[in-house]
């Protein structure tokens, strides 16, 4: 009756039923493209820029992509050292806390400057500065917890030092590594999309998203966005999977 | 309680009567220093490290591959730490009536914050009464959180110029679209994920005793929503809330920059970098200003979170 | 099914006592001290099954705990097999399991096993085939390549048993192990686990609050009193091999209720048969 079928087919069904009223609402009231366009509009502009899409896809993607590794691998390698060293982490968790809560993409048009407008490492670089904070809390958080009763066997066997963290601290981490990186997965797209806002280059999804609009042909404009979303979710998606691959024995939350 | 019936493995566990009120304050105010002591030890740390880069850096950077991977250490790109503190206190521009940068960041943070709390008021409402939805009717959760899951790869900050086109031409009812709106539309909907996800783990963290004993005591929907589970999503708002208002404050300001509109924070960091190569001390100033905007909506948070500390679990640290 | 274990090693030196408690004292120091233990004196011989029983907070856990090494004691010396506790623990001669498994979730139940041998550096097929075994006797042959989370408490409870046979210690300290478990399986346990220690000639020390589980299982009870811990009585359970019928042999009522009557403090053999206890 229910379960699987009903998790995924209630989904489609709520948005089948929202792009059928989307399209209803736009049609039935006349509403004008500057507000609302139709679904099956942005449909035909995806159709019709399906190419461009793809090449600007691909190099927001890859801005991404090298933004979010850099900022996962730093981060996992800092968690270490911060787990390691007492001082390390005292200082890093309230900076690490205090950045988290500032706009880092701000620092993009800076970043601008410091490298080169014609490069693709600003945008990089924000992205990776974007994915480190969650993913060194998340790391850190990770290695710190260790059940008591593990501590425990561990003494009895008389094992410390790097033979307890390879065999009990840094697996037990790995839950939340990869809730960390699930995490970072979508931020690095829409942190490398808005990062195409600020100048620079114009090959990427965002600065096709900001010229449609600018040319006021919106389901355009709303075709990119879709097609950025669904970066997203890609992103989103393989960082699930790899999770799972990677911890066959977690029952998924 | 706990003292008597346990055997302690560990000396830390065997503790007879909790600490009293007062030392138990003391000890909590002591570690809220030493954490800030931290925190202002690590910015320093920075500002050398920072220091330290343009005294051994080469004015062009270091390029690997015709890439530049580390930026250019001269004055244009860095300026020195205190060139840009310097740059606060100086006139914003060559204007006769210009008012110093401090003034004008300070202005441009403050409207900002205001549109971001607007955003974080209506993001926070929404997302929490889905959350709550989503909680009661469990097919309301099944239909809509992979939507609202999925909302958050939208970057609906690309659809800011599209939303800002509203201003001045929508009306709902006898109010007018005002651009500022727009912005904080865009920030709530950056806000009411995290509080609609915080929201729903919340509402479902009592342990199906609790609820059996609420039904036991024939309580009806609300009077369980109100006594057992509302207190006990406290501990799930409010990091939800701390990432909600971080979300609101960015969402608000780059909204501001790709929606073009003036007196926020965001406008000024744009501004400021067009005239980056002339004065580069300038740009730093808006971006510290936009750090400081974030590190105060935090506070906030914080406070929010002392305020409300009776609902936090005994025992639960940080 | 014996090759698994460990036979009675005789020729290993004039070392009768497997565990020596002389003075043992521990106060843990906080904001108030608190003295857990206070003038143990006991010695347990080689192939013994002594059981620790006593109201909660009488210390017991803290005594397992102060011959395990994982805490040392403020008074007294303890000596594990004719050597210091630090050393025996770093000799890795005792096997520890604890009240709950303590099952490592990332690795299947056969690595749990083997994590002592890991660490003591056992070639990879030679642990395998000791895992095997070892799982074997504990009756869960069949779930080699489970992952943990997929095994009910009591099956866990075994695999953790399992793991501390792993090495073939002489010695085996166990805290309250069977005490999450439903008193079905803990009697099936309990049966398995006096095989076990007869077959191998292991010496165990147990801690338990069941006095029915002290009785079944040891060859003397030690009985402690609360706080601070104290020997209150060492009563002998000379009732040979455990059988099924055993539980329900006169004799092992009348031992049942000794041990209850040392526990309420009224020290002395009781000599009166359990039909007349009403």
């Amino acid at each position: 009756m229910t379960g699987r079928a009903a998790r995924i087919g209630i989904p489609i069904a709520v948005g089948v039923l929202f792009l059928a009223g989307w399209q209803a609402l736009v049609v039935g009231n006349d509403i004008k493209p500057y507000l609302l366009p139709k679904p099956s509009a942005i449909w035909e502009q995806v159709v019709h820029n399906r190419e461009d899409i793809l090449t600007t896809a691909r190099v927001t993607g890859t801005n991404a992509l090298v933004g979010l590794l850099a900022g996962a691998i730093l981060g996992i390698l800092v968690a270490l050292v911060a787990a390691r060293f007492r001082v390390v982490d005292s200082m890093l968790v309230p900076l690490a806390a205090a950045v988290n809560a500032m706009p880092i993409i701000a620092l993009a048009p800076i970043f601008n400057t410091m490298f080169s407008t014609t490069s693709s490492v600003p945008r990089r670089l924000v992205v990776a500065l974007v994915v480190f904070f969650p993913l060194f809390i998340n790391a850190l958080r990770g290695l710190r917890q260790v059940a008591p009763i593990h501590r425990e066997l561990m003494d009895s066997y008389a094992a410390g030092g790097w033979t307890f963290a390879r065999t009990v601290r840094i697996p037990g981490a790995l839950p939340f590594v990869f809730t960390g990186l699930r995490l970072g997965a979508a931020l690095a797209v829409i942190a490398a999309v808005v990062a195409e806002y600020f100048g620079g280059l114009q090959n990427g999804l965002g600065t096709r998203i900001t010229s449609a609009a600018s040319n006021t042909a919106y389901p355009r404009a709303w075709a990119y966005v879709a097609a950025a979303c669904a970066l997203g979710l890609l992103f989103y998606l393989v960082a699930t999977a790899l999770e799972r691959i990677a911890m066959p024995w977690h029952k998924p939350r | 309680m706990t003292g008597v019936g346990a055997e302690p493995a560990v000396a830390a566990l065997v503790e007879d009567a909790g600490p009293p009120p007062a030392a138990h304050r003391e000890r909590r105010t002591r570690s809220a220093l030493t954490r800030a002591g931290w925190f202002v030890a690590s910015v320093v740390l920075v500002c050398a490290l920072w220091e330290a880069y343009k005294a051994i850096g080469s004015p062009d950077g270091w390029s690997v591959f015709g890439v530049r991977v580390l930026p250019r250490a001269d004055d244009a790109s860095m300026p020195h730490v205190w060139q840009v503190l310097q740059r606060f206190g100086r006139p914003e521009s060559a204007a006769e009536d210009s008012s110093s940068v401090a003034v004008a960041v300070l202005d441009a943070a403050w409207f900002t914050f205001r549109v971001a709390m607007a955003g974080l008021l209506l993001g926070g409402a929404v997302g929490f009464g889905l959350g709550m939805l989503m909680d009661r009717f469990a097919i309301a959760e099944r239909g809509l959180l992979p939507y609202v899951v999925l909302s958050q790869t939208v970057p609906l900050i690309a659809l800011a110029p599209l939303v800002v086109g509203w201003g001045g031409r929508l009306h709902i009812g006898a109010l007018i679209w005002r651009p500022w709106m727009s912005v904080s539309v865009i920030a709530a909907y950056l806000a009411f994920f995290p509080i609609a996800v915080g929201a729903l783990r919340g509402l479902r963290s009592p342990s199906p005793h609790s609820l059996e004993l609420m039904r036991s005591f024939s309580a009806s929907w609300w009077q369980s929503f109100r006594r057992l589970k509302l207190p006990a999503s406290v501990p799930y708002l409010i990091p939800a809330l701390r990432l909600a208002a971080a979300s609101a404050v960015v969402g608000a300001i780059v909204a501001e920059i790709s929606t073009g509109i003036r007196g926020g924070i965001g406008r000024l960091v744009i501004e400021y970098s067009r005239e980056a190569t002339s004065d580069p001390a300038k740009v730093w100033t808006a971006f510290l200003g936009a750090a400081l905007l974030g590190l105060l909506v935090a506070g906030l948070v914080a406070l929010v979170d002392l305020a409300l500390v009776r609902y936090r679990p005994s025992g639960a640290h940080r | 099914m014996s090759a698994a274990l460990p036979s009675p090693r005789a020729g290993d030196g004039p070392v009768s006592e497997a565990v020596q408690l002389a003075g043992v004292g521990k106060t843990f120091r906080g904001r108030t001290d608190v003295t857990a233990l206070a003038d143990i004196d006991l010695a347990i011989e080689a192939g013994e099954f002594v059981t620790f029983i006593g109201p909660s907070g009488c210390g017991k856990s803290t005594l397992l705990r102060l011959i395990a090494d994982l805490i040392e004691p403020t008074a007294g010396t303890v000596t594990v097999n004719g050597k210091s506790a630090r050393q025996a623990r770093l000799d890795q001669d005792y096997g520890i399991a604890f009240q709950q498994a303590g099952l490592m979730e990332w690795r299947t139940v056969a690595r749990n096993v083997e994590l002592p041998l890991e660490l003591r550096g056992w070639d990879r097929a030679r642990r395998r085939t000791r895992a095997r075994e070892l799982l074997e006797l504990v009756g869960l042959p069949d779930f080699v390549d489970s992952w943990p989370i997929e095994l009910s408490g009591g099956m866990q409870q075994r695999v953790a048993i399992a793991r501390a046979l792993a090495t073939g210690p002489k010695l085996l300290l166990m805290d309250e192990p069977f005490g999450a478990l439903d008193e079905m399986t803990r009697e099936r346990l309990q049966a398995e686990l006096t095989r076990i220690a007869r077959e191998s000639g292991a010496t165990v020390v147990f801690v338990t609050h069941s006095i029915p589980e002290a009785v079944y299982l040891s060859d003397r009870v030690v009985v402690l009193s609360a706080r601070p811990g104290r020997v209150t009585e060492i009563v002998p359970v000379p009732l040979g091999d455990r059988t099924d019928d055993t539980r329900e042999a006169p004799e092992f009522y009348a031992k049942v209720t000794e041990v209850r009557e040392a526990l309420r403090g009224r020290t002395g053999r009781a000599t009166v048969p359990a039909a007349e206890e009403r």
